[in-house]
């Protein structure tokens, strides 16, 4: 028997929640034994794609067919072809790792010598060998990745469905497990891979890139990279301030996108060799644009409109950030020997940095590298064993609550209160940071107007767009005036270009003398910090500049090596160092 | 409707998974077997709602010999610890303060009046409303002491006619009306619930909010897999914790179990399906953990305590609260607990309120199944 090219038909398919379209009409197919890429913002409809192919929702209108299957009438002699592996892995976290393997094996019937040999052979593959008997739940996020990867992969499914598998997984790990998919899909197995990481998507065969319930692209990323050939350069040698020439470069009709990559900026031009003139931008003499490869984030932005621009009304709102005479102006943030240590467990391991005012300093790490036990120490919500934080030159030790007045802390997963409205939100905690009365009132219309929060002031914070969350958030941390910002992965899982506006905001706030210290696992984010530090086992293993860290990674030969890379690297060279 | 299909394998790998985690989850075990103890304890040592020696002041404005009898009489009563005074203010603050629970005024025409045997005499008593069973208690208790004082009094004078009849109370089924016989049996029926209801009701939404609910979803695990593999583990959790109960009433805490432990066993078994139903319908249907514990805390342990007749006697509850409490299944388990530790297996009302707890069983577990989601968007 042939089989089809195609392993999954989609036509017209629509899906509504509550009156609200999830996904308006959407027809294609999905290429038999390939990495199938979907790619959008959140709330863009990925899940319920996903979903929709493993028979769990039950589309509105139109029609879905999986190895010529229909995945809700059908769903009998589907679903031992189907492995779907849920957002959050769907692993019994008080199981070992083999009671969950057992488990899944008896669910899709795997049975006998069978069993045993695909055990062995999924166990090398994944490389849990030697975690076997450990808790499902005491498992570091990339190895529940990879244990629910093979999970689904006990059946020897057809069509292997992921959904957003790399979410708040450190780069190591994601590259592990493409790696892994990889094999798969070489042995013949279609595989669908959610993702907010468009490099992730550059790596697939195909994708889908999808927003707001609709298909905006759909075919191989090489195709839609190849439209964007001459439109991406790099302008380098700059002298001067790269915040203030990323804002004026934005200005120009001429650029649609651009970000801070180190000490050059990354721009993405309308049309192609149309470059905008240099003697405007103030960037030296030495300044010159190079051409460079386009990616697929340089077509998704282009396909959604361009970026947003480079002006930040918040910034041009804030007053200067001014310091006390008193506060060295080298160390607004400073780290002296900053250990934490759990039972045996030391999570960070006399850390040493100092931040000079209006910088943005970057925390790297793997998971469980110890950033977080770091940052919470840097914010007074953690007693270091020993060593000592400051923030403008005020111990934490001594008055954390003193020192917290100084910051403004940005929470990952925005720490706002879902079932307020966004007035209500605004009112809290401005109350919190002691504005009362008239200067409460004041503070809180300037917000309402500085990020257009108008029409949405009676919206539930929880049902907020993603980019009108974000900056509901900001605002929220940054109400009292701070001249420290504290953000603990500020942009994860939300698309590219909400988190261009973002940092919009944060390069404005910096110009503004406003010092920031951010953690993040989007590498590329990490090259708009001025510094940066990896931490590994709770040791720093490496700080200075992006490009400093590049130079350090980059071996005889090489030009451009990416952040991503960088950071692998140093963390791979650093295993290497120890028995 | 077709044959619920369930593939043994798939269920008995379900059940032993669920097992796992009641093993290694400290606060089922907790839940399970050390709360049941705990509540046993409180019940059979903690609570007493018997009136044993409750401190009766008297007040003796009258010096006669009548009134001097009389409070000997009480003198001697085993229930009673008398305090004696002359002065109505002085009693009047203890029983303010309470340091003595009514106080009993003798006036100084008693003994002449009593004398008389025309008239009826007039004896007051203040009782401490605050505590209305030992107020209820004490007036009944001193009524019946008077008239015994009064007919042995005719007696001894030769007037048989005075009286000719008398009330001897006998409690049967608990001959020595100790309140541990009632109390112990019937907090099973709130161990139950807390098992059935409370432990379960997390159990479901446990798996939504994990995400593990969708990874079973997209296996071939049917529905009624699912929902035995829910319902076996706990219903053996409960039945073990119930044995563990029937022990420890009736061999530490001395409780008789009159009837028969296999048809307690039996009926048990019916108000856990009922429990474990309501518990896995909220879990099913709000998919949050917090709420759905919440709920059951409401609809099933509340009632349990307050509406099933336990501790409150049902027939003393206002007519619409009594109609509410006949919608509450503890309440017929209450009955049967009861019925079984106390009197022994009088099989009308086993199987009436058996009858009941069997339609509740099957409402919330046919409820439960039919909410039972395939998909995401059931």
């Amino acid at each position: 028997m042939i089989q089809a090219a195609y392993a999954i038909r989609i036509t017209d398919l629509r899906h509504q929640f509550d009156g609200r379209d999830a996904l308006s009409g959407i027809s294609t197919q999905i290429r038999r034994g390939k990495i199938t890429g979907i790619v959008g913002p959140d709330g863009s409809g990925k899940t319920t794609l996903i979903r929709l192919m493993a028979g769990l929702l039950k589309a509105t209108g139109g029609n879905i067919q999986v190895e010529e299957l229909d995945p809700i009438a059908e769903a009998g002699r589907l679903r031992p072809q189907l492995g779907y592996m849920p957002q959050k892995f769907g692993l019994y976290e008080d199981l070992t790792v083999q009671e969950n393997l057992t488990l899944y094996a008896d669910l899709c019937d795997l049975l006998g010598e069978k069993r045993r040999q695909r055990f062995d052979q999924l166990l090398s593959f994944t490389d849990l060998t030697h975690f076997i008997d450990r808790p499902a739940g005491k498992l570091s996020g990339g190895m529940k990745q990879k244990l629910g990867l093979a999970c689904t992969l006990l059946g020897s499914p057809k069509v292997l469905l992921l959904d957003e598998p790399s979410v708040g997984v450190d780069p190591i790990s994601r590259r592990e497990l493409w790696k892994m998919v990889g094999e798969l899909a070489h042995g013949g197995i279609t595989v669908i891979w959610s993702t907010s990481y468009l490099d992730e998507a550059e790596l697939c065969d195909d994708v889908l890139l999808m927003s707001e319930g609709l298909l905006k692209f759909n075919g191989p990323p090489t195709t839609i990279i190849a439209g964007m050939n001459g439109r991406s350069v790099q302008l380098r040698d700059m002298t001067g301030n790269k915040r203030a020439i990323l804002k004026k470069v934005l200005h120009s009709p001429k650029i649609i996108d651009g970000v801070i990559q180190g000490h050059a900026l990354r721009l993405v031009l309308k049309t192609a060799g149309d470059l905008p003139d240099l003697a405007q931008l103030d960037a030296g003499s030495a300044a010159h644009f190079v051409d460079v490869k386009p990616c697929l984030e340089d077509a998704f932005i282009d396909i959604l409109g361009g970026g947003p621009g480079g002006e930040s009304v918040l910034a041009d709102h804030m007053p200067i950030a001014r310091l006390d005479g008193s506060i060295d102006q080298d160390a607004v943030i400073e780290a002296h020997q900053l250990t934490r240590v759990f039972g045996e467990f030391v999570a960070t391991d006399h850390v040493d940095f100092k931040v000079r005012r209006g910088e943005i300093f970057g925390l790297l790490g793997p998971n469980g590298a110890g950033k977080s036990t770091t940052f919470k120490m840097m914010c007074g919500l953690l007693r270091p064993t020993s060593g000592w934080a400051k923030v403008m030159g005020i111990d934490l030790k001594q008055s954390a609550s003193h020192a917290r007045a100084q910051l403004g802390y940005m929470a990952q997963k925005f720490a706002l209160y879902g079932n307020l409205n966004v007035q209500q939100n605004l009112m809290f905690f401005s109350g919190i940071y002691g504005l009362r009365g008239k200067a409460q009132a004041e503070m809180v219309a300037d917000m309402v107007r500085v990020f257009n929060l108008e029409p949405y002031l009676n919206t539930q914070a929880s049902t907020l767009p993603l980019g009108f969350k974000q900056r509901l958030a900001l605002s929220c941390a940054i109400m009292h005036h701070p001249p420290i910002l504290f953000l603990d992965e500020p942009t994860s899982g939300v698309d590219p270009i909400t988190r261009r506006e973002f940092w919009t905001h944060i390069n404005g706030l910096v110009e503004k003398g406003v010092t920031v210290m951010v953690t993040t696992h989007f590498m590329d984010e990490a090259e708009y910090c001025d510094r940066i530090a990896i931490i590994y086992h709770g040791r720093t293993i490496a700080s200075g500049t992006p490009d400093e860290l590049k130079q350090m990674a980059t071996e005889a030969g090489e030009a451009d090596i990416t952040m991503e890379e960088t950071f692998i690297r140093l963390v791979e060279r650093d295993d290497r160092t120890k028995p | 409707m077709t044959l619920p299909k369930v593939n043994l394998r798939h269920l008995l790998a379900l059940c032993k998974k669920e097992s796992y985690q009641i093993v290694r989850d400290p606060s089922s075990i907790l839940i399970a077997f050390v709360l049941p103890v705990m509540l046993l304890f409180i019940f059979g040592f903690g609570i007493n709602l018997d009136t044993n020696k409750v401190r009766l002041g008297i007040v003796t404005e009258d010096q006669g010999n009548e009134a001097e009898q009389f409070a000997q009489v009480l003198r001697g009563s085993p229930y009673l610890d008398i305090q004696t005074g002359n002065s109505r203010s002085q009693m009047q603050q203890q029983l303010q303060l309470g340091e003595i629970r009514g106080m009993l005024v003798l006036a100084s025409d008693f003994s002449p009046t009593i004398r008389k045997q025309q008239k009826t005499a007039a004896i007051q008593l203040l009782t401490d409303g605050a505590e209305p069973n030992t107020a209820n208690f004490l007036g009944s208790y001193l009524q019946g002491c008077l008239e015994v004082w009064q007919q042995q009094r005719a007696t001894d004078q030769g007037l048989n006619s005075v009286a000719t009849s008398t009330i001897e109370p006998r409690y049967w089924f608990n001959p020595t009306t100790v309140s541990r016989n009632f109390l112990v049996p019937g907090s099973i029926s709130v161990i139950m619930t807390v098992i059935g209801a409370l432990l379960t009701s997390l159990v479901v939404a446990r798996e939504w909010e994990r995400g593990t609910m969708e990874a079973l979803l997209s296996t071939s695990v049917t529905k009624t897999e699912l929902l035995l593999s829910k319902i076996l583990p706990y219903y053996v959790l409960g039945m073990v914790a119930m044995t563990l109960c029937v022990l420890v009433t009736t061999l530490i805490l001395d409780v008789p179990l009159r009837g028969s432990f296999w048809i307690l066993f039996i009926v048990s078994s019916l108000f856990l399906g009922s429990g474990l139903g309501l518990g896995l319908f909220l879990s099913t249907v709000t998919r949050n953990q917090f709420a759905a514990a919440q709920t059951a805390l409401i609809a099933a342990f509340l009632p349990a305590t307050m509406l099933s007749g336990f501790v409150f006697e049902i027939s003393s509850m206002p007519i619409a609260i009594q109609g509410v409490s006949y919608l509450i299944p503890a309440r017929y388990f209450v009955n049967v607990l009861q019925t079984l530790f106390q009197a022994g297996d009088i099989w009308y009302i086993i199987l009436l309120n058996s009858a009941f707890l069997l339609v509740s069983a099957c409402f919330w577990l046919g409820l439960t199944a039919m909410k039972t989601a395939r998909r995401l968007d059931d």
